[in-house]
């Protein structure tokens, strides 16, 4: 049994620093000039820290991603009478609140949710900022856009959350609160009010995704570092030249289930998986109270639910 | 069955636990072993009896179907068939072939000379289950508090657990378990998409990109890039601590904690520094 099984990287080899792939002369002029080394990171990835791109949508991204984040600090120390150490206390109650329904769509007093709309509007900056970064960044190598696909369906839940299902039921109040507590129980009571959310099928598939997820990632997970004797990890040189590492991967899953990806196939199920996640979970949230008031009721008019 | 056209060197003798040579064969493309054989007769019988219980049962909607556990009045005994007994033997049927499927695995690890990262990862997996229908009723005292086999009645047993315990989002251990399916799932899309975003460059007739290009993609986007090796590390660890949380916070309602979870916190409130405040 005293094999080696790969758990965590024994010896750290530090060679000269990698300072990117050259790109486009903006790139190169954008990204920063320096990087360093840290060996704890080593022992479970690359001891590699930075450099890193800033560029105008990253600036952008920081600034929106930034005063969202003050934002939210602020109004929740106000809160507390500018106290430090009620702040602290307090910090999981606390709550940033969109307007209350009398207001529509409209805009509300700071104090009365205009601070959550400000808010918001600088998330959404952050977000959409972000999504322009992940595409230039892929260009900039002549990559794919994939990072940037999977990216979308994230934000289509976040939007449906804070910006389109509120527009469809016609008030901000019907946004998530910024709390961590506070967003905890809008989950929890969002559930109750419309009649259960498990009977909500797209509900149900979203979860079926997320666990699929993890049970993807820890099959593919594991399956490389099993075979990372025989150099599996190099992923990329598999797919276009499969050695054995690939070999034994393949038939380590044919045997045990009678199926098997290839190098490059799991990663188009890995991709599926994760993406379907938050797509169909934004599906479900958007049709509740919009289309449908109770899930429950629902399920029982179809057929997977009791009818006593 | 066919075989891939570089199976044939692989399917050579050895490795197995049990049996020798006598289950050290494949069956098209599934290897077969001794723990082949035991995965096999358990999960047959469990589903024969699964199919048995829905049989006695009120409906054929594969929604409804459902096979409960015992009444809490049972106890840790055995019940009558059709009154949990199925439910009991089922829950027996499941740990064996699971335990079967993960020795089954190590088998073909040591065939194949690879690492036994996966059949550990199965056991986390079987460890989530057992604590749901093994560790806790054996703690509270009762069969009766496993879940019913069932597809929208497992979820009924999900929801009036948690309520149970007032907002369940409250418990910390659940905090912790969903926030890692969340990272993993995160994580796993950007892993997938990093690959797929090298292999398929966006102009058609380009070559394919290098690791040096995820190096570089990721440490443009956020300055660090974990590597190919480590995003696998991250990637199984991720996904095993979202299993193993998800057991810790069930396992501790009901055993440990008994009221609504929202009071737990009440400790951090009342820190001596601060309460009176």
């Amino acid at each position: 049994m005293a094999e080696y099984q790969n758990i965590f990287t024994q010896v750290q080899v530090q060679g000269p620093l990698e300072m990117g792939v050259a790109a486009d002369a903006t790139t190169n002029f954008e990204r920063t000039k320096s990087a360093t080394f840290s060996k704890l990171a080593g022992i479970f990835g690359n001891a590699q820290v930075g450099p890193v791109h800033l560029g105008p949508y990253g600036l952008i991204a920081v600034v929106g991603f930034a005063t969202w984040f003050v934002i939210i600090g602020m109004t929740f120390w106000q809160q507390v009478g500018w106290s430090p150490a009620i702040f602290l206390r307090d910090l999981a109650w606390l709550s940033l609140d969109p307007p209350s329904s009398e207001y529509g769509l409209g805009f509300a007093p700071l104090d009365e949710g205009g601070w959550w709309l400000i808010a918001s509007f600088f998330f959404l900056i952050g977000c959409s900022a972000w999504w322009i970064r992940t595409y230039t960044r892929a260009t900039a190598l002549g990559m794919g856009h994939h990072v940037s696909w999977a990216f979308a369906s994230l934000l289509w839940l976040i939007f449906v959350l804070g910006l389109f299902r509120p527009i469809l039921m016609g008030s901000w109040s019907e946004a998530v609160p910024y709390g961590i507590f506070p967003h905890l129980d809008w989950t929890n009571l969002f559930s109750i009010t419309y009649g259960n959310l498990f009977y909500n099928p797209f509900h149900a598939l979203s979860i079926v995704f997320l666990y699929g997820s993890a049970l993807l990632f820890a099959m593919h997970g594991a399956t490389i570092l099993a075979v990372s004797r025989f150099g599996g990890d190099r992923e990329l040189e598999q797919i276009v030249d499969r050695g054995t590492a690939t070999e034994r991967a393949a038939l380590f899953w044919r045997w045990t289930m009678g199926f098997n990806a290839t190098m490059e196939g799991i990663h188009r199920w890995a991709w599926w998986f994760a993406v379907l996640t938050p797509l169909t979970g934004g599906i479900g949230i958007l049709l509740t109270g919009t289309v449908v008031d109770n899930w429950f009721a629902w399920a029982q008019v179809h057929g997977y639910a009791p009818l006593n | 069955m066919a075989q891939l056209s570089f199976e044939r060197k692989y399917r050579v003798r050895g490795g197995t636990l049990i049996g020798g040579d006598l289950f050290d064969f494949w069956v098209g493309p599934f290897y077969v072993g001794f723990f082949g054989v035991v995965t096999f007769f358990f999960s047959v019988l469990g589903t024969v009896l699964i199919f048995y219980g829905a049989s006695q049962g009120p409906t054929w909607n594969p929604w409804l179907i459902s096979i409960d556990p015992p009444a809490l009045e049972v106890g840790l005994g055995a019940a009558p068939l059709l009154e949990g007994g199925l439910w009991q033997i089922i829950t027996i049927c499941a740990i064996f072939a699971f335990v079967g499927w993960m020795m089954r695995e190590v088998e073909i690890c040591r065939k194949l000379g690879i690492g036994y990262h996966v059949p550990f990862a199965f056991g986390v997996a079987i460890f989530a289950y057992v604590t749901l229908v093994v560790i806790r009723p054996v703690l509270m005292g009762a069969w009766g508090h496993g879940f019913p086999y069932g597809i929208f009645s497992h979820l009924d047993w999900v929801n009036n657990v948690g309520y149970a315990y007032g907002n369940f989002h409250y418990n910390p251990a659940h905090m912790i378990a969903i926030s890692f399916f969340w990272i993993t799932a995160l994580a796993l899309a950007l892993h997938g998409s990093l690959i797929l975003s090298a292999m398929n460059p966006a102009r058609k007739g380009d070559e394919v990109k290098s690791p040096d290009h995820e190096d570089t993609y990721f440490r443009d986007l956020i300055g660090y890039s974990i590597g190919p090796l480590g995003i696998h590390r991250l990637g199984l660890f991720l996904a095993l601590m979202a299993g193993f949380w998800s057991a810790v916070c069930i396992v501790i309602s009901g055993t440990i904690w008994f009221q609504e979870w929202i009071v737990w916190w009440d400790w951090y409130y009342e820190l001596p520094w601060w309460v009176d405040l």
